[in-house]
């Protein structure tokens, strides 16, 4: 049977709290709104990495906010962010849990520069200031990246986060067939990711506005996922709509929350800042 | 033959690799946010007792070994091999070879139970009991009394295992030690 009781201590819980405080009073003071949409929806990702948790009735539980949160931005809203759960199939280990915490926020007008600042002054409030260094996709990967499968890649980028020094490093200018969401820009995605004690916290992005390309990328990671014998996820054709209509000039970011309380306290594991991680809850 | 997928990896886990039969000792969820999963597993190859480490992709499967693991009492050596039998009354017998019983072989008492492992039906490693009792068979006259810190004096035991043993220790004593480090613990009470 399972333990009836939290996994965490008080003390966990506390710094939790003080954390979720300091995020909400970082974004106040900065106007952003909190806001909060659907951990269940209608459609999930179609990106070939990432697997929806489906429910029984055919919805999916979001793997993150964006798709929604873009519908907000499209309709108007200012800068927004939302802390609240999202959900994986599949990932559970030492650094993964298949449900986590997520800061996701939108800044209208800013492009991933100004938005990197911001996330940097984040980490500086939760974790305490520190240096932040850069580092260029290609410079970490050491072989090809237009030749190398992406499989390799994406192997070697996870063994160099694992190695990288010093504490805290942007990656940026990665290859455009990773760009996500993000926009293309002299050939390399306008896409930044952010690692803390070799630990991938952030995952950002100058948010593409073209929804026709946008349309491609979304066809595109279905072929993938057909050739991989993943299943093909259907095309929200609501968030499509929404950029049709018009997304603002936007940078957004997503920040793991769990990750950063781990880092905070300097434990080695997901499971020890959760009260109830997978095997618990 | 069964093989097990990477969402299957878990400590403990026997499986093959290379050929040899290997323990999984610890599985590693490795995953960019955006890009594809890896396991990165550390194995214990269970014939030469060498760590491994080895990246797999998420789906991958790895073939599963045919490792028992069994408590069977020591009967005997002909000098060539090392002779257990299984303790289930079926009282079938299996023969370890001197690199099966390897750094074992001076801790091998009859009729004491050790751990053995089968692969495929042959004993590939044989493991002591953290402690056993052995007989000292040759050491040199105890001093009564003397209990002087530290002062030690080689003693043979029944196996031809040689230990340090305190100075207070007779020829005939009873002696329990620890296998794990081959250091004398205490003198059993005849």
């Amino acid at each position: 049977m399972r333990d009836w009781r939290p996994s965490c201590g008080p003390d966990v819980l506390a710094a939790r709290a003080d954390m979720l405080a300091t995020i909400r009073s970082f974004f106040a003071a900065r106007d952003v709104m909190e806001v909060q949409t659907a951990a269940l929806a209608a459609h999930g990702v179609t990106d070939t990495a990432i697997e929806s948790i489906r429910t029984t009735d055919g919805g999916y539980l979001q793997t993150s906010p964006e798709y929604q949160m873009k519908r907000l931005l499209a309709a108007g809203a200012p800068s927004i962010y939302q802390i609240g759960p999202v959900f994986r199939a599949g990932e559970a280990g030492r650094w993964h849990n298949p449900e986590f915490t997520m800061i996701e926020w939108y800044r209208v007008g800013l492009d991933a520069e100004a938005l990197m600042r911001e996330v940097a002054e984040l980490v500086d409030a939760l974790l305490g200031p520190s240096d932040y260094d850069r580092r260029a996709y290609a410079d970490l990967v050491g072989v090809p990246v237009e030749s190398a499968p992406e499989d390799e890649l994406d192997l070697r980028i996870s063994e160099a986060i694992a190695q990288l020094s010093p504490a805290r490093v942007f990656i940026t200018e990665y290859p455009a067939p990773q760009a996500a969401l993000a926009r293309v820009e002299g050939g390399v995605a306008a896409r930044f990711e952010l690692v803390v004690d070799g630990l991938e916290v952030a995952n950002g992005y100058h948010e593409l506005r073209d929804a026709g390309e946008l349309r491609r990328r979304m066809v595109r990671d279905n072929a993938l996922r057909r050739a991989e014998g993943l299943g093909e996820i259907p095309l929200d054709e609501a968030f499509l709509e929404a950029h049709t209509h018009g997304l603002p000039d936007c940078a957004g970011v997503a920040v793991g929350f769990d990750r950063l309380v781990a880092l905070k306290l300097g434990v080695d594991s997901l499971a020890e800042v959760l009260p109830f991680p997978a095997e618990r809850a | 033959m069964a093989t097990y997928a990477t969402n299957e990896f878990r400590a403990g886990l026997k499986v093959l690799l290379e050929g040899d039969p290997c323990t999984i000792l610890e599985n590693e969820f490795v995953k960019p946010g955006k890009g594809r999963a890896f396991n990165r597993v550390r194995f214990r190859n269970l014939k030469t007792g060498r760590v491994w480490e080895r990246t797999f992709k998420s789906g991958e499967t790895i073939e599963a070994a045919d490792v028992l693991e069994l408590s069977m009492e020591y009967l005997y050596t002909d000098g060539e091999f090392w002779h257990f039998m299984k303790t289930d009354g079926s009282y079938e017998q299996v023969a370890a070879s001197a690199a099966a019983v390897g750094e074992t072989r001076p801790w091998l008492k009859e009729q004491e139970l050790y751990g053995i492992t089968l692969w495929a039906g042959d004993p590939i490693s044989v493991t002591p009991p953290n402690f056993v009792e052995l007989e000292v068979t040759e050491t040199d006259p105890g001093l009564k009394g003397d209990t002087a810190a530290g002062a030690t004096k080689p003693a043979t035991l029944s196996t031809g295992a040689t230990i340090r043993v305190p100075l207070f220790v007779n020829q005939g004593d009873v002696l329990r030690i620890d296998t794990r480090t081959g250091m004398y613990v205490g003198r059993v009470q005849g």
